[in-house]
């Protein structure tokens, strides 16, 4: 495989409604300015990009079948090769890395990868109903399909599992919120306290509103490209591009029905799921060994398998063996305050059942940042220094790529220029990791970007 | 042979769907005013969509066929004794059939929420609880409702509560047709 490079990236504004523009245009303004921050004209782009992948997620909401192929035509990408890709809430993620694919096969020099969402064509209970189209319609969705719903199941089970405090899923909502203050491409710029999240009215015990994320109209582009890609756009840009590598991939998948989901013994834990550094660590080997002695089995509903094979292959691909410390930040799907508590052990952050401890600690907020909260520990690993689902939006076929693009610009140094406040700018960030998940956790996307000289 | 019959040349005006029998537009379409189309807002319209599909449970139907005579069935593959609380009729280790068992009436509550908010299809039901059950003998899951509780009270501590399967008298041919409540 060849190396791949991200190079240039847009994100739309997020809104609860773009009416005044149709998806496809929406689109545009994403590609555009990945145009422009290349330093190239429009038909000088036209010219060298080789082809692109497509993603949105949901045919209903847009009331409209191949809307990929006229995203792809109002750009002015026909007659070059494209496909669109969906698989939920990864659709973003999986587009992200198919992009890649072209890309790092050698089919193409220069990819455009580009996804969008347009919510707000229904209200939101009709929304959270096409959502719940995605649980399978024959067992899960008639019992009162409501994604809500699910994530809340599986928080009961992490509280009762863990010890896991609602007020430890509520610092999660109050960092991504403030981090996404600094952020003008943000949906909701708000400054909460643990006790709003508590008060906000409560949707699915125990999530309350400002627990889950909202239905968004948005898009997202980013261009990759090889090599031989780079130096074409610099030829014709004259303009010297920062390096940031796409050094890893992984994708992992788990049952549709979470009911489905195995519950195994520590033994195939190890040998199938296991990071390096738990199985490596006696401490850690240890605390597994008391964990499962509880009746702990794994994932059962309160982990994601996919999640952490997603890791796991990524973290192998870029050569990463302790995730907290070898990375700078990370980019993941908070579309619930929970399912980033649940993902931070996913992703080997922190182990199996400390999620909840890890998300109050301080290691995962952005330095210099004001929260109003007491944190013990210094930041290690931000998390979601963007603000994540849950502030900037979730328009589906976009977030993945959002991450990407975010990722990209902490790593270029670049996020004041973009966001026109350097408030979230971490400092010598050199790798980040972004994270997309579908369904309840079905198919999850992995990939790492690093900053190069 | 038949007088071939020529199309109207106009096609007929009707009175059904979206009407709007005026809209501000410019009375002089200058060039000034052309170009002070691009600030006009968006003309929203509502799109109306329903359809009725036609949906076979297929290999699963007898799931609910049991449903419908207070049976509830799971599937097992005889070899490895592991057993699903959902129909599934190849096991996802071997590859190979399951055989349909008869499941325990009780079970346990292994996860609940209580939904205060849902989709549309449900919200008029809100709030309901919505629980993940398990049995003993069975390795798997099942999605149902949970009734006879008060949502207001909603507490971990349900999360082990003993419960049994009840069934409705009027099958709808839904996973609804079977529900729970507590274990008296």
């Amino acid at each position: 495989m060849r190396p791949v490079y991200a190079v240039s990236g847009g994100v739309s504004k997020f809104a609860k409604a773009r009416p005044e523009k149709t998806f496809q245009a929406i689109v545009k303004e994403a590609y555009d300015y990945a145009i422009e921050d290349l330093g190239l004209e429009f038909r000088q782009f036209t010219e060298l990009v080789d082809g692109s992948v497509a993603s949105y997620f949901s045919d209903h909401f847009t009331r409209q079948l191949m809307a990929g192929i006229m995203a792809q035509d109002y750009l002015g990408l026909c007659p070059k090769p494209s496909h669109r890709v969906v698989g939920g809430g990864a659709t973003g993620g999986i587009c992200f890395q198919e992009g890649w694919k072209n890309v790092a096969s050698g089919l193409m020099d220069i990819c455009v990868a580009y996804g969008f969402e347009t919510m707000s064509h229904v209200n939101t209970w009709k929304g959270n109903e096409f959502i719940a189209l995605a649980s399978d319609v024959s067992f899960d969705y008639p019992v009162g399909g409501f994604y809500s719903g699910y994530y809340a199941m599986m928080v009961t089970r992490h509280m009762k599992e863990f010890g896991t405090t609602v007020e430890q899923l509520a610092t999660v909502s109050v960092k991504n919120h403030i981090n996404a203050y600094h952020n003008p491409y943000a949906q909701k710029r708000n400054r909460y306290t643990i006790e709003d999240v508590r008060q906000a009215p409560m949707v699915a015990w125990p999530l309350t509103r400002l627990d889950i994320c909202v239905m968004s109209d948005g898009a997202a582009a980013v261009i990759l490209c090889s090599e031989a890609g780079l130096e074409k756009l610099e030829a014709a840009s004259g303009k010297k591009v920062p390096r940031v590598r796409v050094t890893g991939i992984g994708r992992g998948t788990d049952a549709m029905r979470m009911a489905d989901r195995p519950h195994q013994t520590l033994e195939e834990f190890l040998k199938h799921n296991a990071l390096p550094h738990e199985a490596n660590n006696q401490a850690t080997l240890k605390y597994y060994e008391d964990l499962w002695g509880r009746g702990f089995r794994y994932p059962g509903i309160h982990s994601f398998r996919a999640g952490r094979m997603a890791s796991k292959k990524a973290y192998e691909h870029s050569g990463i063996t302790d995730p907290k410390l070898e990375l700078d930040f990370v980019e993941l799907h908070d579309a619930y305050t929970s399912s980033e508590i649940q993902t931070y052990e996913d992703m080997g952050l922190c182990r199996y059942g400390e999620g909840g401890p890890f998300a109050t600690a301080g290691t995962t907020f952005v330095p210099g940042v004001e929260y109003g909260l007491d944190l013990v520990e210094s930041p290690v690993c931000p998390v979601n220094p963007s603000g994540g689902l849950i502030a900037c939006g979730h328009p589906v076929g976009a977030t993945g790529l959002m991450q990407a693009v975010f990722a990209m610009w902490q790593l270029q140094g670049t996020v004041e220029q973009h966001f026109g406040d350097s408030t979230l700018q971490l400092e010598g960030a050199r790798r980040g990791a972004i994270h997309s998940h579908a369904g309840t956790g079905t198919y999850v996307t992995v990939s790492i970007l690093e900053a190069e000289d | 042979m038949s007088e071939s019959k020529k199309l109207p040349d106009k096609i007929q005006e009707s009175d059904d769907g979206q009407i709007l029998f005026s809209v501000p537009f410019p009375a002089d379409l200058n060039a000034e005013a052309l170009q002070a189309l691009k600030g006009m807002q968006p003309i929203i319209i509502k799109q109306p969509y329903s359809i009725d599909y036609i949906h076979s449970y297929g290999q699963d139907s007898p799931f609910f066929a049991g449903l419908a005579s207070r049976v509830l069935l799971g599937c097992r593959d005889l070899e490895t004794g592991y057993t699903y609380a959902n129909p599934r009729a190849h096991d996802m280790y071997s590859g190979q059939p399951t055989e349909w068992v008869q499941l325990p009436e009780q079970g346990r509550v292994h996860a609940f929420t209580v939904c205060h908010f849902g989709s549309e299809e449900f919200l008029p039901q809100t709030p309901f609880v919505l629980v993940l059950v398990e049995f003993d003998g069975t390795d798997t899951l099942l999605l149902s409702r949970l009734v006879g509780l008060s949502p207001d009270e909603a507490s971990l501590e349900w999360i082990g509560m003993p419960i049994r399967a009840r069934f409705l008298r009027n099958s709808k041919f839904k996973p609804t047709d079977i529900y729970f409540t507590p274990l008296e």
